[in-house]
């Protein structure tokens, strides 16, 4: 389904108010591919994934995302989890996900995104009673819910420990085989995904 | 409609538990009515004719108060940015949650009017035209009361300054809900003022969701 | 189907608007225009002044109070130009995502205030004497009430943004509405007004006034109307250069930051 989709970003520069907030972007995503956006605190991370799905204009390049299915838009095929997880803490984790896949309008199976991210022995219970870590768990179980080939994360594994490292590496490489795109900013290696299917995108800000 | 429904049902689910505050809204409504008669005086008569001024503007200080939390946690929590990227329009998700903060919030109030009436000494036909005209004229109240949170969403805190933009745009509905209860030599205009309160309205839920979605849009960037 | 976000066009393909429009355009051209819109202006208020006070007649009614009528009507004219400005800014910052829509709408609200609140005075100074009170809930002096409220929101709303660019499209939808609005607010009060009070108001603009009014009336309106050409042009040229010094401070913040690194 998604193996004609592919992304490719020219010379992306995002400005406000003068000021560049970072220039010179450009890169290749193709199916299966996963490009890791590095760089400092600050350096424009998340303002060019912002850019990537269209929540706000760059000033100048170029972002051509070509869709395989002529039917479907550009929201259709992109998810994004920012850094704010997303999660209503007075629902319970069913009912957040529940919520998310009527959302999507997605035929992807509740039950298997709990299962996926070890909540099932708490799925009834409100999400408030979750801990940070779990939380994330949550939030990220939504790409599985929302099943778009496309997913654009910023620092998913903040709040996590080792495991849920490892847990975010999963899922990350299991996408990528299933010939989907993922554009993260993260610090994390992905070691299971193999070398030549990984990019790295270095973000340094502007040039003084 | 599935997805539209999904998050008419989460809103109200969200408003409703614990953590919401749906019956803070009700509370305001009818404490603001009751402590009227402190100020004016218990003149029954008095009373029965201010009543129905007493009741709208209540109505209004309790919607405007409810509104802030329209879409702040949800910009917060980074909901917003999540539900922006399902195949319903925003427009629609927007307009799913006012349909949502308007059963949460106004129909409630709507409903404890004739509590507030027995206080004010309204008689029953006077009651249920003010049910009548809050019925048709809170719709308004609530759409402005969106466009207001919509654009004042990614200001930290921005709890007084909608009101302050909305209050203004109020005025139509405020004064053809009030002069659709008009007794005696200006009787005649009620139910014309009727008719312009409902075509306000219609007009405000035609553009409301536009406007509003149109705020986010620019806010998340 | 793909989703293109273009590269940015080189200044040699813009247009003659987008070139006059660039805020550092805009900045050249128009203090040349300052001077001769100063002289323009002063001396159409003066002439009008002199006009209005010497050589127009008292009404038989109201003797020389009429004369207030000279500043009331310009600057009640004014407060719904700046609003039209304002929207047509905003229609700017929306559809072109122009920066210099979004200083043009942020620079004309306080002249829109000021200018609505001088008309709120004058009528009430012209009231105090023919309506013998300084407020009368007659239907056009209520919905200027509004209007200056409408204004003082937009206003408020101004300084609540931190991010002043992101402030401008914002701040546009709401002017939009806002612009929506007015016209009806202006209905619904006028309606409400008649319906609890009978028309009986002095209308300063009949159609029978004598050359000898609308003369100092019309010196007064271009004069008036010049010198919000002129106030705009000032505060528009503020405003960027508040912008500009911003993004310098940024920029050495940001020097900063790296050296420290």
């Amino acid at each position: 389904m998604v193996e004609k989709t592919f992304i490719k970003v020219r010379e992306l520069a995002v400005s406000r108010g003068g000021f560049v907030i970072f220039e010179g972007i450009s890169f290749d995503a193709m199916p299966g591919e996963v490009i890791l956006l590095r760089g400092p605190n600050g350096a424009g991370k998340s303002t060019c994934l912002a850019a990537l799905y269209g929540a706000l204009a760059p000033t100048h390049g170029l972002i051509d995302i070509h869709l395989s299915d002529e039917n479907r838009s550009t929201r259709e095929l992109i998810h994004v989890i920012g850094h704010v997880p997303g999660v209503k803490t007075t629902l319970t984790v069913r009912e957040n996900l529940q919520f998310w896949a009527d959302l999507y309008g997605s035929a992807a199976n509740v039950e298997n995104a709990i299962d996926a991210a070890g909540l099932h022995p708490i799925a009834d219970s409100d999400a408030s009673i979750l801990s940070a870590g779990q939380t994330r768990r949550l939030a990220l179980a939504r790409l599985l819910v929302a099943e778009r080939p496309i997913w654009i994360l910023d620092e998913p594994t903040s709040a996590l420990d080792k495991q849920g490292d490892a847990w975010v590496g999963n899922l990350i490489a299991r996408h990528s085989q299933k010939g989907g795109i993922i554009i993260a900013a993260t610090h994390l290696d992905i070691p299971n995904v193999p070398a030549e299917k990984i990019k790295t995108v270095l973000i340094n800000g502007a040039p003084a | 409609m599935r997805a539209f429904w999904a998050v008419v049902k989460r809103d109200i689910k969200l408003a409703t538990r614990i953590g919401g505050d749906a019956m803070t809204v009700l509370l305001f409504y009818v404490m603001v009515g009751a402590i009227m008669p402190f100020a004016i005086g218990p003149d029954k008569v008095l009373l029965a004719k201010l009543g129905p001024a007493i009741i709208w503007i209540s109505a209004l200080l309790s919607l405007l108060l409810a509104l802030d939390r329209l879409f702040r946690t949800d910009h917060e929590d980074g909901s917003l940015i999540a539900m922006s990227q399902a195949p319903l329009p925003l427009e629609m998700i927007v307009t799913a949650k006012i349909l949502a903060h308007w059963l949460t919030n106004a129909l409630p109030l709507i409903a404890a009017t004739p509590l507030l009436a027995i206080l004010l000494n309204l008689d029953a036909g006077q009651t249920l035209l003010v049910i009548f005209t809050l019925l048709i004229g809170t719709p308004a109240l609530v759409c402005f009361g969106a466009i207001g949170a919509a654009v004042t969403v990614t200001i930290k805190r921005g709890g007084l300054i909608a009101p302050i933009l909305i209050l203004p745009l109020s005025i139509p509905t405020l004064i053809f809900g009030v002069s659709a209860l008009s007794t005696g030599a200006i009787e005649t205009a009620a139910s014309s003022a009727l008719l312009f309160l409902a075509g306000f309205t219609l007009l405000a839920l035609v553009f409301t969701p536009f406007a509003t979605a149109l705020a986010l849009k620019m806010g998340a960037e | 189907m793909s989703k293109n976000a273009s590269i940015d066009p080189t200044p040699q393909d813009l247009g003659f608007f987008s070139r006059i429009a660039h805020p550092g355009h805009f900045l050249l051209w128009s203090k040349h225009w300052l001077m001769p819109l100063t002289i323009i202006s002063v001396a159409l208020l003066l002439f009008g002044t002199y006009l209005a006070f010497f050589n127009s007649p008292a009404d038989y009614q109201q003797g020389d109070t009429v004369r207030i009528m000279y500043v009331h009507v310009p600057n009640a004219w004014l407060s719904q130009f700046c609003y039209a400005v304002m929207v047509m800014a905003s229609v700017g910052s929306l559809v072109w995502r122009h920066p210099l829509a979004d200083v043009s709408a942020k620079a004309a609200a306080p002249l829109g205030a000021t200018f609505t609140a001088v008309a709120l005075a004058t009528g009430a100074l012209w009231g105090a004497p023919t309506w013998g009170t300084f407020w009368e809930w007659d239907g056009r002096m209520t919905s200027t009430l509004v209007m200056l409220f409408i204004y003082l929101g937009i206003i408020a709303l101004w300084r609540t943004f931190e991010d002043q660019a992101r402030a401008g499209r914002i701040i546009a939808v709401i002017t939009l509405v806002g612009a929506i609005n007015i016209p009806i607010i202006k209905f619904s009060v006028e309606w409400w007004n008649t319906l609890h009070q009978p028309a009986s108001v002095f209308r300063p603009d009949g159609p029978t006034m004598p050359m000898s009014i609308l003369l100092p009336l019309f010196v007064m309106f271009f004069g008036f109307s010049f010198l919000f050409l002129l106030l705009h042009f000032i505060s528009m040229r503020a405003e960027i250069l508040r912008r500009r010094v911003r993004a310098l401070e940024r920029r050495n913040a940001q020097r900063l930051r790296e050296q420290h690194a």
